[in-house]
């Protein structure tokens, strides 16, 4: 289950770009949509570093998640959101092999979601420290996570009204808000 | 009224010297936490949603006031971000230059850290002289940059100003001066019996939470975690130098995940800082220090840009990260910007778990989240909603008390 090796250990088995890549095709057979290695140069020396860019289906990434975890505990940073107007993308940030020089590689994965619905399984079962991205995520663009522990807003005020989501794009309602706001304040 | 009356303690929600205000909404119970339940975003400023109105170059200005101590971090992960989006090269000399910036960042906030968390302590001569020796590196920052804060250096593919001739020896005099005064930072903050003494075994984050919280920096690193993307994933001048993250054990042997970890740490970081800004000086290569240095072609260079870009740096606080989509527009489709202390969030939680009331201020000033926002405490009774308010001041005079109970 959970490797939480420690890092620079000895059995770390550390991936490659390609072999990380392949690990996640084989066992997740027709479920990666798309996926891209961009490796850049960096430094005088101009060593490689690399970012991995998938797209899975939305079922399956819980599933790519348990993947990674049993190579090492993935760190997540953030959850970027993009409104797209037809769907609403999600892109989770992950970084994997951390502990060694030039082997971590970033991994940012996908899922698109339906726009007049978007809905995921939470991972912050998996991963505790998911909860305040998939918090910031749900009371921004609208996105449902199922079990998260809690709902509460935490950026926005608790009784900011429930049906505005200040990132999703063309959001009715804003230019009202600001107006009430600054109206109390003269009160 | 029974024994195990709990006392909700509600700490915060702002403090002017935070980025990121909070409320601490603490259970008590006599002088333990039993629970805490974190609210931030009571200074929420939509930084990400002003960003769609404005280019890829105004965003820069506005990435480097995320945060006033931070202010080469974020500009660095987001000029990184978009240069990985749009395949843009960055000339060596900019990249040196970027690197010596970010590294006397990270002096002046560990050391700024450091003196706050003295006087979280009591002991504000340490205060004092620690922010003393802080302003030699400010004042190297001013010459170089032009300014304290916000130093307005970077710039999609390179830096705005270079480093002459002139000002080499002026650098030359600083790290000699660091390399001078660090002894003295070791001894005062490392083998100190006193600040050991309140420091050790207090707000333990253990090496799974760290991992399973996803925390970032010296919050993590003290925890046992060799995490740093400066060797992980090295970039800019980092890619040549042989960086090691720095764990608690090199200095004491064992990793205990305590404040005092975190301040080893982050003692040890400047020195290490120390020794990056002279690699980068004695190697720092000759050439061009923007790949585009007119703006107006770079940003209809920029509009003409498609793809998608993660840029990464290690900042004093641990990892900032940018996330940036171009779809050949004037403004970015999606700019996503994470400062660490919002991954450090959680961690508190199990800092906080049975510690006293006396430890919250320097359990959350361990992570370094721009200091303590407690400008007043409520006690509540919950049995007789009777109110008592605590300052600040009077937080900090019961965590000196201790200090000067735990010395006698």
């Amino acid at each position: 289950m959970n490797k939480m090796r420690r890092s620079g250990d000895n059995n770390m088995e550390y991936y490659n770009p390609e072999g990380l890549l392949s690990y996640l095709k084989e066992n997740l057979p027709e479920s990666i949509l798309d996926s891209r290695i961009d490796s850049k140069k960096a430094g005088v020396k101009q060593e490689e570093f690399h970012n991995i860019w998938i797209e899975v289906k939305r079922e399956k990434f819980r599933d790519t998640v348990k993947l990674l975890m049993n190579l090492q505990y993935p760190h997540i940073a953030i959850i970027a959101g993009n409104d797209t107007g037809q769907s609403i993308d999600l892109i989770y940030l992950f970084s994997i092999f951390y502990g060694e020089k030039f082997k971590e590689i970033s991994l940012n994965v996908k899922v698109s979601l339906d726009r007049e619905n978007p809905s995921i399984r939470s991972i912050s079962d998996l991963i505790p420290g998911a909860q305040t991205t998939e918090r910031e995520i749900k009371e921004m663009l609208g996105v449902e996570f199922v079990g998260l522990p809690d709902m509460h807003n935490i950026f926005l005020p608790y009784d900011f009204p429930k049906d505005i989501f200040p990132l999703r794009k063309g959001q009715k309602g804003l230019d009202e808000l600001v107006q009430q706001e600054s109206e109390g304040d003269k009160n | 009224m029974s024994k195990s009356t709990a006392y909700k303690v509600p700490i915060g929600p702002i403090h002017p010297s935070l980025e990121e205000p909070m409320t601490f909404n603490f259970e008590i119970a006599g002088e333990r936490i039993q629970s805490v339940d974190l609210a931030p975003g009571d200074n929420h400023r939509g930084i990400e949603f002003m960003g769609r109105n404005r280019n890829i170059v105004q965003i820069i200005y506005l990435a480097e006031r995320i945060c006033g101590i931070c202010s080469a971090s974020h500009p660095f992960a987001f000029c990184r971000a978009v240069e990985n989006a749009a395949g843009i090269e960055v000339p060596p000399r900019a990249e040196y230059i970027r690197v010596i910036i970010a590294e006397l960042e990270r002096i002046h906030s560990h050391i700024l850290w450091a003196g706050v968390a003295a006087h979280e302590l009591g002991f504000d001569s340490v205060l004092y002289l620690s922010w003393k020796v802080r302003e030699e590196v400010m004042d190297l920052l001013e010459i170089i940059t032009g300014n304290r804060v916000n130093y307005g250096m970077f710039m999609i593919g390179g830096v705005r100003r270079d480093i002459t001739e002139q000002q080499i020896p002026r650098i030359r005099k600083t790290i000699e001066y660091y390399k001078d005064v660090y002894q003295k930072l070791e001894d005062v903050f490392l083998d100190d019996p006193s600040i050991a003494v309140r420091t050790k075994n207090v707000g333990v984050l253990t090496y799974e939470d760290a991992l399973r919280l996803a925390s970032v920096g010296p919050t993590t690193r003290a925890s046992g975690v060799k995490k740093d993307v400066r060797q992980d994933q090295p970039y800019s001048a980092y890619a040549d130098l042989d960086i090691k993250a720095i764990t608690p054990d090199i200095h004491t042997g064992e990793v205990n995940g305590d404040v005092y970890d975190r301040i080893i740490v982050r003692v040890l970081e400047v020195l290490q800082s120390v020794q990056i800004v002279e690699y980068c000086l004695n190697h720092l290569p000759e050439g061009e220090i923007l790949s585009e240095p007119k703006i107006a072609k770079l940003l209809a260079n920029l509009k003409k840009a498609k793809g998608e870009g993660v840029g990464r740096h290690e900042a004093p606080r641990g990892e900032v990260i940018h996330y940036v989509k171009l779809n050949e527009l004037e403004n970015p489709e999606v700019w996503k910007a994470r400062a660490p202390t919002y991954n450090n969030l959680m961690s508190w939680v199990p800092m906080l778990q049975n510690q006293e009331v006396a430890d919250i201020p320097i359990v959350i000033a361990s992570i370094d989240p721009c200091i303590g926002c407690m400008d007043r405490v409520t006690l509540t009774d919950s049995e007789t909603y009777k109110q008592q308010v605590l300052t600040r001041e009077e937080l900090r005079q019961l965590s000196i008390e201790k200090t000067r109970r735990m010395l006698k």
